[in-house]
Parts: C-alpha cells; structure tokens; sequence
C-alpha cells in the first residue's frame, strides 16, 4: 500500500519536473524580445482597458508610447503625476491635458419628471429605447434612467439615482465610455473646471417642457443676459461656454427660474435627498 | 372556386387563445361623423408625403392634402369636407411625434377628390389603373403600411405568377379583415382582380385561416366570377406572415433578406384589394379603413369604420369606453403591436385594431435565465434558434448574434410567448438588429 | 346609436397608468416551476415503485436527497445574495432523481454528499439553472459512484430488504461474462418480466422499466421532452448490443435484457432529456441520444463497470454545444445562393 502511494507520488513529481523543464527550456529559447519601458509604461498605466486611447487596451497604448512616440497625454484616465512619470520612463515630455469630465445633461429624475407610463421590459437604456415611448418618462430627451452607462463605466463614477444618473466627477476619468453607450446622446465631456452645468437637453417646445419636467431649460436666456461671455446657445440649448466656464458664484448671481442651471454638486445632492421613488413600478402585479 | 388546394405547413408556429369571439359576429358600424380629425402625415414607410395645403383652406371629403414624397410614398387626402386647421404633432404609433393637419368638418361631407370613376376597368390601360392606385394613396393595410403601387410594379424579369390576399387575420382578437370579407366579399374580390389584371397574373389565391367559416363561405360563392382560389388554411400564427403565407400557399420559400417577388408572387391584404376597387372603381381614395375596436375591458368590442385621423380616444369612446380598468392599448393585434402611453395616437392607414388588455391577461415582464428548453426553437417560423441567440444579445456580442443570424428575425413573437422562462425574448433581437443596423449604417458611411 | 354612446359618461383608461412594453403583449401559461412541477408529477410513479419495492429504505432516501437539495440551493441563494430559487423546484427535480439513482442501502451521508454536490458542484458553480453543463442528477451519482464505491454498492433485494451485494442484474451479466450458458438463463422470459416490473436489485428507482414508462409517456404528453432522445437511446442500445449479442453470446445478454436492465430507462427518459444538458435541434436529439445508446454498451460489455448510462450522459452532456453547432438548423428560406450565405461565403459576416 505505502510502496504504491510513492512510487504514483513519485511518477507525478517526475513528470512535473520533466515538464518544468521543459517549459523552462522554452521559455529560454523562444523568448521575443520586448522593450522593457513597453511594460514598465504599462505598469503606470490605469490597466481599466476603457479605450478611451483609441487603441485595443492598455498594453497596446503603452507599445504605441514607446514605440510610435505617442502621446502618453492621448489617456485620459492618467492622473498628471503618472504621465509624469510616463514621460521620465519613455523620456519624452509628455503633452498638457486639460482634466475633463462627464456630465449627464438632464435632471428628470423619477420623482421630479412626469411619468407617460410603467415601462415594462429590459432594465437598460439601449433596450429600454427601442420600444415605442422609450422607458416610462413622458420627456423624449431625458436621461432614462436604467444604467447603461453606468454598468459601461469601467471606473464606477457614475451612479443611478432615482433614475437619474449622475456622474462623480472625482471618480471619472473622461474615457468616454458612457458618451457613445447612452441612446440619449445626454452625455458629454467637458472641461473638469466647469463647476455649473445647465441640466437639460430637451428641444421640445418650451410651453410643453414645464409639464414634463420639474427642472427643464425653457430657453428664457436670462442667464444668457446675466452673462454672454459665460453662456451660449449651442444647437437649440442653453449650454454654458465651456473654453469660458462661470464661477460658482453665478448661479447664485442668475437665479435660474427653473433650476436647470445648477451646480455639480447639488445636482448630485439634490437626487440623494430627495425620497427615491420606486423605480419602475411594477404594481398590481397581484 | 372549390377545388382543394395543396397546401404547404411552415415550420413552428404557436395557436394563442384568440378572443376573436369578443367582435367577430359584431356586424362593422360606420363611425359618426367627428367635429375635428388630426390627419397624421407619415402613413406609409418610405418618403413622408408633403402637406400642400395651408391653415384656412377650405378641402373637400377626399381632397388631396399632402401629396408623395417620392415613387415610395402615397398621398394623403382629407377624411371629410371642411376648413385646414393647425399643423400640430400627434404621437406615432411606433413612438416618436409626427406632424399631423388638423381638418375642422363643416358637416357637409362632401365629396370632391377630383378622380373620375374607371367603372369599364377591363378595358383600361394598366398603366392608368396603376396610376389611379398611387393617386388614391393606397398603402399595405395589414401592417406595414407599403404603398401598393410599388408592390404592383414588380421589374418584369421577376415573372410574377401568383397574387396572393392575405385575409389570414392570424393575430388574435383582430377581427377587421374578417368583418371586410364577410360584408364587403365583392369589393375585395374585384380589387384583387384589378391587381391581377396590372399584374398580368391569373393565378389569385386568397389565403384565409379556417376559424372564419361564414367569410370562406361568402368568399368561395362570389370567388369564381372574379377568378380567385380560396384556401383555407390551419389556424396557426403566424399564418398571415408575408413569408409563411406564401410558403403555405405556393410551397416556396423566400430566400433570407428576399422578398417575395423574387418567388414571383405579390402579397396584398384584403383591405387594401377593397381600397383598390374603391379608387378604381367609385373614384374614393382611401380616408376610411375597418378597425377593431376589442378587448375585455372594452364596453361594446367591435369593428368600427373609421376614418383616418380619427384618435384612439374618439375610437373608444364609440365604442363605449371601459368597463375595467385596462393596463395596455395596443395599436394592432397582442402579438405585434404596439403598446401605447396616450390616447392621442389616430388611425392611420394600417391601423387594423386597438387592442385594450387587462394587467392579468399581459405578461408582466421577468426574465429568467434561459434553460434551453427549445419551445423556442421549435415555435420559431423563421427556424432561428432564439433562446441562444438572446443569451449572444445579453452579452452584447452582436457579430455572434448576426451569424445566428438575427435579422431573419421578423418579430411575430411566438419564441417569447412559448418561453417559459418568460425571457424578453423579442425585446433582445430588436436592440441586436437595431445595433447591427447602425453598424452596417457606420460602415457604408465609412465607405463612401 | 352614436348620440345614446355620447350621452353617456364614458370611461376611457387614464393616460399615464398604462403600461409600455414591446409585443408579444401575451404569453402562454407554461413557466419554469409548472415544467418543474410536471416533471415532479411524471416521477410519481418510479416513486411510488420505488417505495413499493423497497419500503423504508426509499421513503428515507428520497426525504434525505429530496431535503438537502432543496437545503443547498437555499444556502446557495442566501451565501451569494440572490432571490432564492427554491421556488422553480428544479432543486427537488434534481433530488428526487438523484434518490432514484441511489442503492437502497446508501446512508444519509451519502444522500448529503451527492445532493450537494448535485446541487453547488454541478450547477450553481456554473451560474444555476441554465447554466450548467452536465445533468446534476447524473453527474452527482458518476461522483458517487467513483468516489464511494462501496456504500454506492449497497445493493439489497427487494420487498425483503435484505442486504447482498453483487445481487443487480446488471452485476449478474458481470458475474456471468465468458458463459453463454448463464448468459442465456439471464436472458430468460422469466427474468426479463422481473426487470419490466422490477422485482430486482439495484437503485431504487431504476428497477422497474413499467413504472418509468408510465412517467415518460406523461413526459412525452405534457411535451416536456424532445421524443428524439429515448427513441435514439434505447432504439441504439437495442441494435448494439443485438448486434454484440448475435455476434458473441458469452459476452452478454439479449438486447430486451439491456434495455430494461439498470438505468436505461430512468436515464433515457428523466436524465439524459433534461431540457439544460440536451440539444435544442431534433436532429440534435438523435445524435445525442445515440451517443450515449453506444457509450453504454461499450461501457457495459467491455467496462470496468456494469453500468454506463450516468457516465454516458455525462460524457455526452460535455459534447453538447458541439452537437449543437453541428446539428444547426438553417433559417427558412435559407438556400446555399442565399444573400446571407454568400455574404457568409464572402466573409461579409463573420
């Protein structure tokens, strides 16, 4: 009994030797020789795989910097100190970039929208925006509120909340992911030093947007009077000139009539203290 | 015409409770007169028609208002005599707005559209008749609303043999098309045969599934005259599939991503071979069409003739409103409509029904995973394997989904009515053909 | 008639309280706990069989297998966070087959072990029900049976209760291997009308061919499973081993007596049909099902061990997709000239 039991424990430690050795061998021999910086600008690299770069995931952005002089700058999702160190590695100075941010331009959320009816199907926005009517909201233009760019978020920045997402700029590393996911087109990436945000993007007819929203841009423009060089019309839409962004201070200084003019951290804070409604309702479901 | 026909079984299919009982021995009444219709203009796939009539104008019943956008369009005509109101946009069936004219009756009623009656059709030109077709605006009035002079223009190298009616009516509760042959038997007999004659084909088959005795039998007494063959067929949905139909008929297949000319065969609804005859025939382009007005919570279930622009609310209120509280309104049958958020949607040319559901007679939406069970598989008349492929959308691989090949996927319904794990079957294949849509779109933009 | 309808009030459904979905807007009735609960109800008889024959012994089996199945996938449920999905009863199916697969002298360890590994090895390490790609039933008594060879042997003759070992039919053909002579006696009327109604040793749900006919025929009208499978399966076995008969009689018996003998039957009809672990295309069905027909008889006549069918379907639950993608099945009106078969041909789909 104890002689089979070494001599199997025996025939198995050989075999993994013989086959270690082997691999070993191999290793040694066809070994193809790579760039030491390629890995070592992988390393600093985020390694999200977001592409927002352009190119197949990290590893292939960190050969492109080393070997087709790239701009290190072209990731979004690097912090300035890592880019930094990018360039000490590669030894190429590494381009400016402007810190961006995404941002979901609309503040319908289930409580403060008006509701055309129970959506009852897929729980997401891509599927959700197929059917006819497209979610629940009665507003064709608003966020819809089921997660898709939030489950295609590789950095988890944005949240859902009461069926609004909202972006969390510290966390967002501009990679555009959410920007082509969203049917909506709500998203966009803009400069992170734009603390205000006009949340709309409705282009229904102002008469029929107070029904449907409790905070839509009516397109008064009087924030447009307040200040020309801080905002403009873009397309239909009162945005705010992002190479040109306001200061804080003016959205008290507007008193936007509606409070589609807001600052980024009460259109966060604002979804989180009010009660969440239950999301898409499934009553009578007996 | 009596003699059996041979016909062909298509693969799968499902038998739903039909509750055609509701409205099929309803006798179709004529709507009362509306003060008010809001015409939508966008009835027919392809080019929107353009309004050419202004707020003020005065139009009679039949007046052309907007006339084709292009060779694939049909004009659109007012629905009574009065004065043009307001452009304003009423809810589209499939969701989304679209531009509507509003028409304010005078209560007269009067006629006046302009196109002489062809009473001596035989010894018309084909081509004027095919004119008159377009002129009156006819579209496909079972569903997909494609205008009929297009279909009834085939390229000659395709020698169109067959015409086939479509008076299957296979969706459940519908009972539209059954009402039309029963009550207007000549009508769409003889439309059939000028769609023959512009054809050139003496083959007519009328399609027509075996749960509408007294129409075959009113169909078969009249067909002889007019040289059409009525085939009844087994009551299977989707028999009224414009592929299956054709398959159960003739035993030919349409090849994925054909079309049935290629088979050489012309598929028309009934409705639409009556609204032929009455264009040709009386000189009446098409402003009303047959709708059921059906469903449980429905006061007086019925088929209504209403005209076009009538909304979903006037509809119901003719017929008598709600006795329960509904939980769906369905513009068309409860397998292939569509489910709608407001009573302001109006009939268009192929509204064939408005369907009101109660919560327990819906399926609420859950999805489990898929056990593989295969009903899927074996209901799908298109032979697809739905359940794998919707697990390929789940996980967004598209490109695994369009090998599988998807986009035969024609949306009757039956893999998720069949599924037991109550999977949001259809749901997954019209996101994956709307993506692979945009896929090739991006791709041919690139190109060019 | 329209001036009577406008007199009155009518209601209308209130705009805002409908419900938006796509079509179908109807479903059959059918759903996973009622498929599960028929399948329950189409093993009542290799149940009551089972109880019939071997009293106690099964009751105790079945509660125990039955129980902590259900057990484990509660656990599961609750160790991961999810809804628990004790409710489509596709635990108790598998438990209640699991039992039937059991000897009569398997003790309560045994019943734990196999139905949890039944339960969280086979399927819900592979994501749950759906997901998983052998039949837990039947992977769990392959596990067993390797595993615990000897208290998997606790064969015990029926009615009586009486523990012998080596007493199955199945171990007999072991037994009698290179003898035509007790190979016939095997084959005998007598002997074959004990294993239809299955007064014989060996599992205690797989003795009796009637009563499992009984509930795949219920299978079979409720339209639970694909009739390719059995058919393949025991219309393979019969030829193989008719063949192998004819050819050698010493080295087994006729085909009838492989047919009804062991887990044939309870594998054709409630294992090797479960709806995960199958082909969703008929053709697939045959295939499958005559895969595991030759697998059994190879195993069977020429094995280590006397019984194959677990370790049959097993091996052809792993073929599966393979089968699957081999037996697909082309859309209508998909011609070799077809648009999207040249495309394919083109590379234009990939």
């Amino acid at each position: 009994m104890l002689i089979t039991i070494l001599v199997s424990a025996g025939v198995v430690a050989a075999v993994g030797l013989v086959l270690g050795a082997l691999i070993g061998f191999t290793a040694k021999k066809f070994e193809v020789e790579t760039d030491p910086k390629i890995e070592a600008v992988q390393e600093l690299l985020p390694g999200a795989n977001c592409g927002g770069c352009g190119y197949a995931g990290c590893a292939d952005f960190a050969s492109a910097i080393v070997t087709k002089d790239t701009d290190p700058s072209g990731c979004s999702a690097c912090s300035d100190a890592m880019l930094a160190k990018i360039a000490e590695v590669t030894g190429k100075a590494a381009g400016k970039k402007e810190k961006m941010t995404a941002v979901v331009f609309c503040s319908g959320s289930f409580s403060r929208s008006t509701q055309a009816a129970d959506y009852n199907g897929i729980l997401d926005c891509r599927s959700a925006s197929i059917v006819a009517g497209a979610g629940g909201k009665a507003c064709r233009f608003g966020c819809l509120g089921y997660g898709s760019c939030a489950r295609a978020c590789p950095f988890g920045a944005i949240e859902i909340r009461d069926g609004l997402a909202v972006v969390h700029p510290e966390l967002c590393r501009a990679c555009g992911k959410c920007v082509n996911v969203c049917p909506r087109k709500l998203i966009r990436l803009v400069p992170a030093s734009a603390k205000i945000h006009v949340y709309c993007n409705s282009l229904e007819k102002p008469a029929k947007r107070r029904k449907l929203c409790k905070n839509p841009c009516l397109a008064c423009k009087k924030c447009i009077r307040t200040d020309e060089n801080h905002m403009q019309m873009q397309a239909g839409l009162v945005r705010v000139n992002y190479s040109n962004p306001p200061e804080p201070g003016f959205v008290e200084q507007v008193k936007c009539p509606t409070g589609a003019l807001q600052l980024e951290e009460m259109h966060r804070k604002i979804e989180a203290l009010k009660p969440a409604a239950p999301a898409p309702k499934k009553e009578e479901s007996k | 015409m009596n003699i059996p026909v041979k016909t062909w079984r298509f693969h799968g299919g499902v038998h739903p409770a039909d509750g055609k009982a509701l409205s099929n021995s309803v006798p179709a009444q004529r709507a009362p007169l509306l003060e008010r219709y809001t015409v939508a203009l966008q009835q027919n796939i392809g080019a929107p028609p353009k309004p050419i009539v202004a707020k003020g104008d005065v139009v009679k019943k039949g007046q052309l208002i907007a006339e084709a956008g292009g060779f694939v369009s049909a004009p659109i005509h007012a629905p009574t005599s009065g004065t043009v109101g307001d452009t304003v946009e009423v809810p589209g069936a499939n969701g989304g707005t679209i531009p509507a004219i509003e028409i304010i009756a005078d209560g007269k009623d009067e006629w006046g559209s302009g196109l002489e009656p062809i009473p001596n059709w035989k010894n018309t030109d084909r081509e004027i008749l095919k004119k008159r077709i377009a002129e009156a605006g006819i579209v496909g009035m079972g569903g997909a609303a494609f205008p009929t002079h297009v279909k009834l223009s085939p390229p000659p190298e395709k020698g169109i043999d067959t015409l086939i009616l479509n008076g299957a009516e296979c969706e459940p509760y519908l009972t539209a098309d059954h009402r039309l042959m029963l009550e207007r038997t000549e009508a769409v007999l003889e439309g059939a045969a000028i769609a023959a004659k512009i054809l050139r084909v003496d083959r007519i088959f009328l399609g027509i599934e075996e749960n509408k005795p007294d129409a075959i039998a009113a169909l078969r007494e009249k067909a002889g005259a007019y040289g059409v063959t009525v085939v009844p067929l087994h009551v299977r949905y989707p028999q009224g599939g414009e592929k299956q139909l054709i398959y159960a008929l003739t035993g030919r297949s349409v090849a994925t991503g054909g079309l049935p000319m290629d088979v050489g065969c012309v598929v028309q609804n009934v409705g639409s071979c009556a609204a032929i005859r009455d264009a040709v025939v009386e000189g009446h382009p098409l402003i009303e069409r047959y709708t059921t007005v059906t469903g449980t919570p429905v006061v007086n279930p019925g088929t209504w003739i209403l005209r076009l622009g009538t909304t979903v609310e006037q509809a119901l209120t003719f017929a008598g409103g709600v006795k329960e509280r509904a939980a769906k309104v369905i513009m068309g049958g409860p397998m292939m409509g569509f489910a709608q958020t407001s009573l302001g949607v109006t009939i268009t040319k192929n509204s064939s029904g408005i369907l009101l559901l109660q919560w327990k007679e819906t399926s609420g939406y859950t999805s489990n995973p898929c056990i593989r069970c295969g009903r899927c598989v074996r209901a799908c008349p298109m032979k697809l394997l739905p359940g794998p492929v919707s697990v390929m959308v789940e996980s967004e691989n598209y490109d695994e989904a369009e090998r599988n090949y998807v986009m035969d996927c024609m949306e009757c319904g039956v893999c998720t009515y069949v599924c037991p794990a109550k999977r949001p079957l259809v749901q997954h294949f019209r996101r994956a053909k709307a993506e692979i849509n945009a896929k090739r779109r991006a791709a041919k933009a690139k190109q060019a | 008639m329209s001036e009577e309808i406008e007199k009155k009030t009518v209601v209308l459904p209130e705009p805002g309280s409908l419900v938006l979905s796509t079509s179908p807007h109807v479903q059959d009735g059918d759903s996973i706990s009622k498929i599960m609960l028929k399948v329950l109800v189409c093993l009542l008889p290799a149940v009551i069989a089972s109880i019939w024959f071997f009293r106690f012994n099964a009751v105790r089996i079945l509660v125990y297998c039955g129980a902590f199945s259900v057990f484990a996938e509660y656990a599961w449920s609750l160790a991961i966070r999810r809804k628990p999905t004790v409710g489509d009863f596709s635990a108790l199916v598998t438990g209640v087959i699991l039992a039937l697969n059991l000897p009569p002298g398997a003790p309560w360890w045994l019943c734990m072990v196999g139905s949890v590994f039944a339960i969280i090895v086979v399927k819900e390490l592979f994501g749950g029900l759906g997901q998983n790609p052998f039949n837990p039933a039947a992977a769990a008594r392959v596990a067993l049976l390797v595993g615990f060879a000897g208290p998997m042997t606790q064969w015990a003759a029926p009615v009586t209760g009486e523990l012998v070992s080596g007493a199955t039919p199945l171990g007999a053909v072991q037994l009698a291997k290179g003898s035509k002579e007790a190979m016939a006696i095997l084959g005998s009327p007598e002997n074959l009308k004990a294993l239809f109604l299955g007064n014989v040793g060996g599992s205690i749900g797989e003795t009796s061919a009637l009563a499992i006919l009984i509930g795949g025929f219920g299978l079979l009208c409720f339209r639970l499973i694909k009739w390719q499978i059995p058919l393949a399966m025991i219309a393979t076995i019969f030829v193989f081993s008719g063949i192998v008969h004819l050819a050698a009689p010493e080295l087994t018996p006729g085909p009838v007596y492989h047919i009804l003998s062991g887990g044939v039957m309870i594998g054709a009809f409630f294992m090797a049909t479960d709806m995960v672990t199958s082909p969703m295309t008929a053709l697939g069905g045959l295939v499958f099902g005559a895969l595991i027909g030759v697998l059994t008889c190879v195993i069977r006549i020429w094995g280590a061990y006397p019984e194959g069918v677990s370790f049959s379907i097993v091996i052809a639950n792993a073929l599966v997709p393979l089968i699957d993608r081999l037996c697909y099945i082309r859309p209508f009106g998909w011609h070799s000239h077809s648009a999207s078969a040249l495309q394919i041909r083109r590379g234009e789909i990939k």
